[in-house]
């Protein structure tokens, strides 16, 4: 099966490609790029007036299979990430029971290759049950394919767990990915400490509470040799903390979220849950902190630690609301609208976040249309102008923020291992 | 009238000085029904109200029962131990129950900042805050701001401190949102640990020690001090808080002559407040409970207004 990609402005940042151009695909992989290709018997997707990357790799989603399907599962969590310009997604390990042995993390992967649609990577757990005690089974589940490590949701308290994690995770050349996150610092809290905290009257959440683990993993990261990644980096601190590791040679990635990227502490005056995140929606100098890290190349990737919940979740007390954000349907639409467009953000460096970056930091195929690479493509509108409607999301979690916002620039067609797999905010059966 | 147009009262903030005052001037009267031999004026007749406590209290939901009760509405106290929220019924579902009953005005305290805002988007019931976490407590400092005014003829320009534990005080915060209405100049005091972050920011000095606090003030409002600070680690013992910061006569000294000590109750003689202040003639902390009568009333009157056409009628 082969398909022409047409006429569209091809954006290829590990080829240092931005030009126009044709992309054919022949069986599952990229065949060629290059102006005027012949077409052949390929099936022809005009792209002309659009932009054609590499396929989205989103390092952080929760799909909530198995046990919390009630929330989401792999079936409408890869539709969303289909919708969203996504083929690959790389989700949590933070499920019912939690993937932390060959068995599960086989599961995860096999659900993702009947869904059919985009490719799902499982992350495994760090620790067994994600209690932060006994290391879990990383070799039988780097068996079954994963490549990294977490206990997302949940950090790793204890540093000799951690320390002796990394060290073990370096040996399967697995990367360890940290939710750093003091518990401690959090205690009770509901909405970043500062002013609005104060105004608002909602216990605060210290940006300490992030940074204080942010520089015990770079320790011992850096002592270790170990790889790690730093999920949701969110304060100006921590930014500032990888940057200097960076500079030292400590093998650290980081990515931050679309909506730490463009909503503050601010948003939370109406209490409306759906801004509960973890971590929380930070200050406006901590946004402007993270736009700096991602334009000095500090911050690696975007990903959108999608977290769907269901309604009764997130309708109910502040307190007791779940935090997250379902993000996989909007994250793309929200970064050209609020970054790109205004020119926060180049569009070569967002795609390079959004691909060839994720890809090495979780040592993951694709990411670039280098011929011989896996068929991925994420053509983007960046005309289209769409209203975010909750009520027609793929995925199960209508939680958003960004909901009712009109927004310019979304995803319009999205081709997984050479196969149309999303077009034109539907997906194709 | 000013604040008639409003459906629900969930906090200081965003409440005009035009609105504070059509609240306070409207409790004026009402205070006069209380010292009556017959307490009981007919304007909310048929009226019902509904008080809804997630958190134990015996002040404020008496005085919303009584503001209620002198005014000839129905009031409906329901406590959570005997509701069917043991039985894990979701909060909006109780809500709903409540609004399908019939009630006319839920008066709400929950131990969650933010409840009664939720609570409000969801019901067509007026809804009046009656305390949410640490967030606001609007009625008390709207009867804190109607005994400043009665002592002192005005709100306007005083310079008011506030003594204790203002991270975690509602009453700290609808007080500083009000009085910021009339100009006032706002000091919090107390141990760091025990303070917000970016008070200054909100306009409010900051001190750390009563001397240099309490310098030129008109009035001093005294929080209660929760034990449980001392176990979140906030701070040693109640004795060495009491040694720094209780009041005293003597302590008193670098205010105003003239000046007013608050505290919204209930206290913690010997700690926050010495016994010899509270019961002195500074204080008006028993005035406090009877303004907070009027000053609901005056509340509960313009909140379901209408009634004394009816009755005219």
């Amino acid at each position: 099966m082969k398909l022409l990609v047409k006429a569209g402005r091809v954006i290829d940042p590990a080829n240092g490609l931005d030009e126009v151009a044709d992309v054919l695909v022949a069986d599952g992989v990229v065949a060629a790029v290059g102006r005027d290709l012949a077409a052949g018997e390929a099936q022809v997707l005009d792209a002309s007036g659009k932009v054609v990357c590499p396929g989205f790799i989103d390092l952080h989603v929760h799909l909530r299979e198995p046990g919390l399907e009630y929330k989401e599962d792999i079936r409408t969590g890869t539709r969303a990430a289909a919708l969203g310009g996504f083929t690959t997604v790389c989700c949590m390990p933070n499920t019912r029971p939690v993937v932390d042995n060959f068995a599960l993390a086989s599961f995860v992967r096999r659900r993702g290759e009947e869904a059919g649609l985009v490719r799902v990577h499982p992350i495994g757990a760090i620790t067994k049950q994600q209690q932060g005690k006994e290391m879990a089974e990383m070799g039988g589940m780097v068996a079954a394919g994963c490549t990294a490590f977490s206990d997302d949701g949940r950090p790793v308290m204890n540093a000799e767990v951690m320390r002796r994690a990394m060290e073990y995770a370096r040996m399967h050349g697995a990367t360890i990915i940290s939710h750093c996150e003091d518990l401690d610092l959090t205690g009770d809290g509901q909405m970043h400490e500062g002013f609005f905290s104060t105004l608002y009257g909602l216990k605060g959440i210290p940006a300490l509470a992030e940074e204080v683990m942010v520089a015990r993993d770079l320790q011992l990261a850096e002592a270790t040799g170990a790889r790690l990644h730093i999920a949701h980096v969110s304060t100006a601190r921590a930014v500032e903390l990888v940057r200097q590791a960076k500079a030292r040679g400590v093998q650290v990635t980081c990515e931050a979220t679309p909506h730490h990227l463009v909503l503050t502490d601010e948003c939370l005056g109406t209490y409306d849950t759906d801004f509960k995140v973890n971590p929380p929606l930070r200050s406006a100098a901590d946004v402007l902190a993270l736009r700096e890290g991602l334009r000095d190349g500090t911050i690696d990737c975007i990903a959108t630690d999608h977290a769907p919940h269901e309604v009764e979740a997130k309708d109910c007390e502040f307190n007791l609301a779940s935090a997250g954000i379902s993000g996989l349907e909007t994250a793309v639409a929200v970064l050209l609208h609020h970054l790109v467009a205004p020119g926060q953000l180049k569009l070569r460096d967002l795609v390079a976040c959004l691909t060839v970056k994720p890809a090495r930091a979780l040592r993951l195929q694709g990411g670039t249309l280098t011929p011989g690479q896996p068929a991925d493509i994420t053509v983007l509108d960046l005309e289209e102008t769409r209203r975010v409607e909750p009520g027609c999301f793929e995925s199960k979690g209508r939680n958003t923020p960004f909901k009712g916002m009109l927004l310019t620039g979304w995803p319009w067609a999205t081709v997984c291992g050479g196969r149309l797999v999303a077009l034109a905010g539907r997906v194709v059966e | 009238m000013v604040f008639e147009n409003r459906k629900d009262l969930l906090g200081m903030k965003g409440l005009g000085a035009d609105e504070i005052t059509a609240i306070l001037d409207v409790a004026v009267p009402m205070k006069d029904i209380i010292s009556r031999d017959i307490k009981k004026v007919p304007p909310l007749r048929g009226k019902v109200v509904v008080t809804l406590f997630y958190e134990p209290s015996t002040r404020t939901r008496t005085s919303f029962e009584l503001a209620g009760k002198y005014l000839s509405a129905d009031t409906v106290n329901l406590a959570v131990t005997t509701s069917s929220v043991q039985k894990g019924e979701s909060l909006r579902d109780t809500i709903k129950t409540i609004e399908v009953m019939g009630a006319d005005l839920i008066v709400i305290r929950h131990s969650m900042s933010g409840v009664p805002h939720y609570v409000a988007r969801n019901t067509s019931m007026r809804v009046i805050n009656a305390g949410d976490g640490v967030n606001e407590h609007p009625t008390q400092a709207l009867l804190d701001m109607f005994t400043i005014r009665e002592r002192k003829g005005t709100l306007e320009g005083l310079t008011v401190a506030i003594l204790g534990d203002i991270r975690h005080s509602r009453v700290a915060r609808s007080n500083i949102f009000g009085l910021q209405q009339f100009g006032c100049r706002l000091r919090a005091i107390g141990p760091p640990t025990l303070m917000p972050p970016g008070l200054e920011s909100l306009g409010v000095e900051v001190f750390h020690s009563l001397e240099d606090g309490l310098e030129g003030v008109d009035v001093v409002n005294v929080l209660r001090l929760q034990r449980e600070r001392q176990q979140q680690g906030l701070f040693p013992t109640l004795e060495e808080y009491a040694a720094r910061f209780c009041l005293t006569p003597e302590r008193l000294r670098p205010a105003r002559p003239d000046v007013l000590v608050l505290h919204p109750g209930p206290m913690n003689r010997g700690v926050e407040i010495s016994g010899a202040l509270a019961d002195s003639a500074v204080s008006a902390i028993n005035e406090q409970v009877t303004n907070g009568v009027a000053v609901r009333m005056a509340l509960l009157y313009l909140m379901m207004g209408g009634a004394r056409d009816e009755i005219a009628g």
